[in-house]
């Protein structure tokens, strides 16, 4: 199956674009793509549909969200450590350390906010 | 000669980074003692990707990822595929995805009946078995398989007009509602789920919102190439440990809170969701895309109403009767409690789905064996 | 379970994967007269080594129902040559000595198509000194058998045979080129799939490329094969097993088009199943490794040549890919992917 692939659009002709593909081109239907697109644009290919105008500026979001990830693990580690060498001391404050060593509470992307 | 820039696509493989996001999953789950932490994730493609990657070998041992029911070929009931076979041995054309060909019915396959002369056409795309149906003078019948990411196509297919000798016989499903039942499996130890990018492309990730707050788990929705997957369970395993039940999503260059409307639109112009059976799992409330009586015409179910209700109801083997592929599906059994596991059930001879299917449980665990899944860990066998 | 297809030969069965040997194992050995000395049928090596006074008689027989007759970078006719010299080679005979070919035609066939392959047939003898000695011709109805099938047998000498099984630990593992090629290129022009590549075949005689190998390695060369129906991962999974080694090869170091990369991705198929018609997987022992690969380079068809994998004592019989993010293991064909394509 052409399974969730992306690839960059080379022109259209009313609902079919010609697409590239790292090399290889395949003509992709727009029928339900979420949002306009013109020449150039990059496109989540699955089965032959476009299922996805990718913004580039999205490939810096998402990382910017790995870096994020990494540095959230870090500092959790980093706090959790104080915070057993805390306990180990005898220290009260330990719960609260945990608790807001955990992450921002509710949904959406990491770092808060809509792109 | 082409100036596309290669960055975008090799930095979401960038095995330095991949490195460090392994590395913060083996911080996150190393401060936790216990049981390991138990997550799940429901899409063949996800399995699909963590084995092409070997990303296995590489997790740390605190951390237990199970494939749920989200191999599409491996959750088509059994009547399902029997209907397709016997609109094949009536004489009909069926197209299907390649993935569907061999997967055993209550006795035979779609391979079984082409090597007996009936015409099957392996195709990529719904597009294709249009294209097949103008170039045949007979009958055509897509047999449309997949969930919603793959649904959404055949109904884009459909609205933008089909000829008159094709029809559809649609086997599409709908994920979310069986990650309720699967939480709510007597057994369950699930702790988090990781949920499909391509489907979520599709649905937004609004969707998960009602689920994380009545079942108090974790979603985050993820992508497929390596970063995206190590980055997507980092975050699970985050919200795990903190013990906060919320929807992350890992995934925002290709799914919204809402998702793709005009795709959604199109789903629900031609398909409606009903009950019904996933093979193994038993029933789904709302888990099956039907298509609605105004598509009656191309409902191949009507059109071969004849061939399918003649079609000899064949009881289940008793080989079938012993598959737990529903269990390991839900993740509450592993391969290794299957009676016919490795014996009668090989991936030369498959009884249940979950080994016919490349992304299937049973077929990757029977590849990688026991002897070397715990040893291909970091650190050897545990 | 027992299922119709138990009694039936199914399309997999020449995939060139487990399947295949299964079959030869279970229907074709059990009635095949062994060998007195030399490398016979259940060696189930490229080809077939008789010894002689002085030297060694290198056979081997070849069917071939590639569909379309005609691809981007060559055709039947040119295949059918070149995958019966390439079989030679691997087996130690880089000087092949005569071909017969039995043509199989369907009624109707136009008479330019065979005009065309025969064409391509003879130009591809004549560019690698070969002649073609004996041949069958046989007509079958139309519907009978799909355009034109051709089989051939190949035949030359050869100082010493080279078989598949050789290996042993330590031994380095080298690719003659890209991967994959073949296989896609005839995929990729297939109507149905409407992709445009410009994606070619790799199809060629490199009987050279294993003349080289010899020179350069002598008795340090261990092993060859040709990487055709299964692909590489079916072509290593062989020499692993007949060897009793494990190899590990190294994915980041394998020499793949970003063609190749794209279709792969498109389809859903590995480019380590699919089949290569101008390369050669070789297995050298590791102190002649980089005199040879840099000597491969050297030559025009060996331009990507690069050191791939090496074996190791673990894990007999298998072959572990090291991804760049993890391991997993690589496991030879079950099923026939691309159908036709040989």
């Amino acid at each position: 199956m052409c399974l969730g692939v992306p690839g960059r659009i080379l022109s259209i002709e009313g609902l079919v674009a010609e697409v590239d593909f790292w090399g290889v081109r395949k003509a992709i239907r727009l029928d339900i793509v979420d949002a306009p697109v013109a020449s150039g644009d990059y496109i989540l290919n699955h089965v032959g549909y476009a299922i996805r105008r990718i913004p580039l500026e999205e490939v810096a979001e998402t990382l910017a969200l790995y870096e994020a990830l990494i540095r959230l693990a870090e500092r959790d580690d980093l706090m959790a450590r104080d915070v057993r060498g805390e306990i180990a001391a005898g220290g009260s404050s330990a719960g609260s350390a945990l608790q807001a060593a955990g992450g921002e509470p509710g949904g959406g992307e990491i770092g808060g906010g809509d792109v | 000669m082409s100036e596309r820039p290669e960055l975008p696509r090799l930095e979401f493989r960038d095995p330095a980074r991949a490195r460090e996001l392994v590395e913060g999953l083996r911080l996150a789950v190393d401060r936790v003692e216990g049981p390991p932490i138990t997550l799940m994730h429901v899409c063949g493609s996800h399995e699909q990707a963590i084995a092409r990657y070997g990303l296995r070998s590489v997790l740390p041992r605190g951390l237990e990822v199970i494939m749920g029911p989200g191999c599409p070929v491996c959750i088509t009931d059994v009547p399902e595929v029997d209907e397709a076979v016997a609109i094949a041995r009536s004489g009909a054309r069926v197209a299907t995805y390649g993935d569907m060909l061999r997967v055993p019915g209550s006795r035979d396959s779609l391979a079984d009946a082409q090597a007996e002369g009936a015409q099957i056409d392996v195709v990529y795309g719904v597009d294709q078995a249009v294209e097949l149906a103008k170039s045949s003078s007979g009958e055509l019948v897509f047999f449309a398989s997949g969930f919603e990411t793959t649904a959404v196509a055949t109904a884009a297919a459909l609205l933008a007009g089909v000829p008159s000798n094709f029809s559809v016989l649609c086997a599409h499903k709908y994920i979310p509602p069986v990650m309720e039942i699967v939480a709510e499996m007597p057994g369950s130890r699930i702790q988090g789920f990781l949920a499909a990018g391509h489907a979520a492309t599709i649905t937004g990730w609004g969707v998960f919102e009602g689920f994380v707050r009545r079942q108090g788990l974790p979603v985050v929705v993820a992508g497929f190439e390596p970063l995206d997957i190590l980055a997507g369970l980092l975050r699970l395993v985050q919200r795990i440990v903190a013990g906060e039940a919320t929807v992350d999503n890992a995934f925002p260059r290709c799914v919204s809170k809402d998702g793709n409307l005009r795709a959604q639109r199109a789903l629900w112009q031609v398909f409606r969701r009903v009950g019904g059976c996933w093979r193994g799992i038993a029933h789904v409330p709302n888990g099956n895309l039907r298509l609605r009586d105004e598509w009656a015409a191309l409902d191949a179910r009507l059109r071969f109403r004849a061939e399918i209700a003649s079609m000899a109801r064949q009881a289940p083997s008793a080989l079938v009767s012993r598959c737990v592929c529903g269990e390991i599906m839900a993740g509450i059994a592993s391969p290794a409690d299957c009676s016919l596991f490795g014996r009668e059930c090989l991936p030369s001879d498959p009884v249940g789905a979950c080994m016919v299917s490349m992304e299937g449980t049973c077929r990757i665990w029977h590849r990688y064996g026991t002897r070397t899944r715990p040893s291909d860990r970091v650190g050897g066998p545990r | 379970m027992k299922r119709s297809s138990e009694a039936r030969i199914m399309l997999r069965h020449g995939a060139g994967g487990a399947a295949m040997r299964e079959l030869i194992e279970e229907v074709f050995l059990p009635g095949a007269q062994p060998l007195s000395a030399g490398i016979g049928l259940e060696a189930m090596d490229d080809g077939a080594a008789l010894p002689l006074e002085g030297g060694w008689l290198i056979l081997t027989t070849d069917a071939h129902v590639v569909k379309p007759l005609f691809f981007p970078g060559g055709d039947i006719g040119k295949l059918a040559v070149c995958g019966t010299v390439n079989d030679l080679a691997v087996m130690g005979a880089t000087k092949p000595l005569a071909l017969t070919c039995s043509l199989i035609l369907e009624e109707g066939l136009s008479r330019s198509v065979l005009e065309r392959v025969w064409g391509s047939l003879s130009e591809s003898c004549a560019q690698v000194g070969l002649p073609l000695v004996a041949g069958d011709t046989k007509i079958m109805g139309r519907g009978e058998i799909d355009g034109l099938v051709i089989a051939t047998t190949g035949v030359a000498l050869a100082p010493r045979p080279i078989s598949d099984a050789g290996l042993r630990p330590g031994d380095q593992l080298l690719v003659t080129g890209t991967l994959g090629d073949h296989g896609f290129a005839v995929m990729a022009t297939r109507h149905a799939l409407q992709i445009g590549s410009e994606l070619e075949s790799d199809v060629a005689p490199v009987h050279e490329l294993a003349r080289i190998a010899l020179e350069i390695a002598g008795e340090d060369l261990v092993a060859m094969k040709d990487p055709t129906r299964g692909g590489l991962a079916s072509a290593l999974t062989e020499m692993a097993r007949k060897g009793g080694v494990g190899i590990l090869l190294a994915e980041p170091r394998l020499p793949i088009r970003p063609e190749v990369r794209a279709l792969s991705e498109l389809l859903g198929i590995d480019p380590l199943h699919v089949a290569c018609e101008g390369r050669i997987v070789m297995g050298v022992r590791a102190a002649r490794a980089e005199a040879l690969v840099e000597a491969l380079r050297r030559h025009p068809q060996g331009r990507d040549a690069a050191i791939v994998g090496e074996c190791v004592s673990e894990r007999g019989g298998e072959v572990i890919l090291e991804t760049g993010f993890g391991r997993r293991p690589l496991f030879e064909l079950d099923g026939e992917p691309l159908p036709r394509i040989c």
